[in-house]
């Protein structure tokens, strides 16, 4: 049986070994750098002795660009007609038959032509992938399907080209290309971005600081999540069981390192209309920390009516904040929300003003913010208090 | 023997001791959930363009004279190319701020206050999920004065054509407007200004 185990294994592996890598070019915008970035990664492996192609370009005629390809064997493009207009897209045959150890290609959001192997171009990336070549591609952040919602409230821009989430998620390195909104808008003013006669135009519409600044911060957390996620392994992860055979101490720093790269948020709340402030609240402090936000109720009865439209009111205001609204059946709340800030990697937990408690009830045991305090050891805990309720001193 | 029967007097004391403390606690339970279902509700819509103080204390001395809970009802625009669940982070930091002052207010009148979002594509659209999906006696409204934004005299004339219960429509002065300062990006904090 372990034999069998062992044969499995290395078969496995040799089938990963076969699929390529995927490294991923992230930026926040047209013009920060990432297609320029590609091709200097690419002249340097080239330089290194690696045979480096290619498959698809888009230079948008900006010649720094356009200069830092040169050198390199470039994949012509295949012409294809469609409604008698003859376009040009990436050769996704040629670069297949060409088989090289590496492939260089461009806008990885793109929709290609009706008719050819695949829909989009990520599609054609993957199969690039399968036949063993190493792939660098480019993207936007606002091209991610997860985020095309928000960032279409953030700028008020739609983008029609999407990515699905999971291509990034897959890809074995995914690099963020980040400079300031102020150069960006530098380099678009100085026609490094766009032709002249387009330059006014995007700096009254897209191109915009306040845009720029959203969504800078927008890939910033989406390359920090995808760190974060790729530094926590299943159980199933071959990464978990060597995880666990790493000694102690490089554990431990692994263990911070992890924790320091994002907060999550979780306020305890139940179906009363006092939960509302505790909501706002855990939601204004999540937006200044970037976070995301759970939101738990410990149900340890069933909702009467009133408990039910509040529950009701609650989901939809979560929905509008975009957070988690989690309900969790359990007697013991602290024991519950430990469970919960362990699944789900809490670093904050907030919660209301508790009631006064009676003699005896003090008598039964700490309270939950002191047994909150006891189960989960290096997060933070904060009572939101009710700050109509405060009182000054006059002098 | 007298040991034992002090011993017994100990624990049937604290027996029932406990079971006070456990039926006092579900009896405060029950009076809090029936309190909070059973009085009336007076529904106040308010948009992200500003919220009335003079309609918004109105709304409030009204609950104190009926002992009735307040329900400020945020309602927030979806615009078409976004799905109407979406979340909306820039109006809900306008919402929020908005709820907060109402909150305080509300404490110094001493009246309850029950807030709710509601989206819809228009702010009549989201008066109508309202009015679905609230349970209210009274409405108090804040029309908007010709020619600025918020509810408008269309949406008046709508809710006075629709609204159920009753429905008080209050004209507030042109500048008599709680408005967060607009900002492009919803992490920033808000400061309510007049």
């Amino acid at each position: 049986m372990p034999a069998r185990v062992q044969a499995q294994d290395l078969d496995s592996q040799r089938r990963a070994d076969r699929r390529g890598r995927h490294k991923v070019f992230l930026g926040m915008a047209a013009g920060v750098g990432k297609t320029y970035q590609m091709l200097r990664e690419g002249q340097a492996e080239a330089e290194a002795g690696r045979d480096v192609v290619i498959g698809y370009l888009e230079p948008h005629g900006r010649v720094d660009t356009a200069r830092q390809a040169e050198g390199l064997e470039l994949i012509p493009r295949r012409r294809v007609s469609y409604r008698g207009r003859e376009l040009e897209e990436m050769d996704l045959p040629a670069i297949l038959r060409r088989a090289p150890e590496l492939c260089l290609i461009d806008e990885l959001a793109h929709t290609n032509v009706p008719g050819l192997e695949h829909e989009k171009r990520w599609q054609d990336v993957e199969d690039v992938l399968t036949a063993n070549i190493d792939v660098f591609s480019t993207v936007n952040v606002q091209h991610l399907e997860s985020l095309n919602d928000q960032v279409c409230e953030l700028t008020g821009v739609r983008v029609r080209e999407t990515l699905p989430d999971a291509v990034l998620a897959a890809a074995d390195e995914v690099v963020l290309i980040d400079i300031t909104p102020q150069s960006l808008i530098e380099r678009l003013r100085a026609g490094k971005v766009y032709p002249p006669e387009r330059v006014e135009a995007a700096l009254q519409n897209f191109f915009r600081v306040e845009n720029l600044a959203a969504l800078r911060e927008v890939a910033l957390r989406q390359v920090a999540e995808e760190v974060e996620h790729k530094r926590l392994p299943t159980e199933a992860d071959p990464a978990r069981v060597l995880e666990r055979a790493r000694p102690r101490a490089d554990r431990l720093i692994g263990a911070a390192a992890m924790q320091a790269v994002g907060e999550r948020l979780l306020a305890l709340i139940t179906p009363q209309p006092s939960s509302q402030r505790i909501v706002r609240r855990a939601w204004r402090s999540a937006q200044r920390l970037g976070a995301e936000l759970d939101l738990l109720w410990v149900q340890d009865h069933e909702p009467s009516p009133a408990e039910r439209e509040q529950l009701e009111a609650l989901r939809r205001l979560a929905s509008v904040l975009g957070a988690h609204l989690l309900v969790e059946r359990g007697d013991d709340v602290a024991r519950v929300a430990q469970r919960v800030a362990h699944e789900r990697g809490t670093t904050y937990v907030l919660m209301g003003t508790p009631r006064p408690r009676s003699a005896l009830a003090r008598l039964r045991g700490p309270s939950l913010p002191n047994r909150l305090l006891a189960l989960l050891p290096g997060i933070d805990l904060r009572i939101v208090a009710d700050r109509s309720q405060r009182r000054y001193e006059r002098s | 023997m007298t040991a034992t029967l002090i011993a017994l007097a100990v624990a049937l004391a604290l027996a029932l001791a406990a079971l006070a403390s456990v039926l006092s606690r579900r009896l405060a339970w029950k009076r809090t959930s029936e309190s909070a279902r059973g009085a009336s509700r007076i529904l106040f819509p308010f948009t992200a363009h500003g919220l009335s103080p003079t309609a918004l204390d109105a709304a409030l001395r009204l609950a104190r004279a009926e002992q009735a809970t307040l329900v400020p009802v945020f309602l927030a625009r979806v615009a078409l190319r976004l799905p109407l669940e979406a979340p909306l982070p820039r109006q809900s930091a306008v919402a929020v701020t908005l709820q907060e002052v109402i909150d305080q207010r509300a404490a110094r009148f001493g009246v309850a206050v029950d807030h709710r979002i509601e989206r819809g594509r228009t702010h009549r659209h989201a008066l109508r999920r309202t009015f679905a999906n609230e349970r209210f006696d009274r409405l108090v409204l804040a029309a908007a004065p010709a020619g600025a934004a918020g509810i408008g005299a269309e949406d008046v004339a709508w809710v006075l054509r629709h609204g159920p219960g009753e429905i008080l429509v209050l004209r507030p002065r042109l500048d008599d407007a709680l408005r967060p300062q607009a900002r492009g990006r919803p992490r920033k904090p808000l400061a309510a200004s007049r």
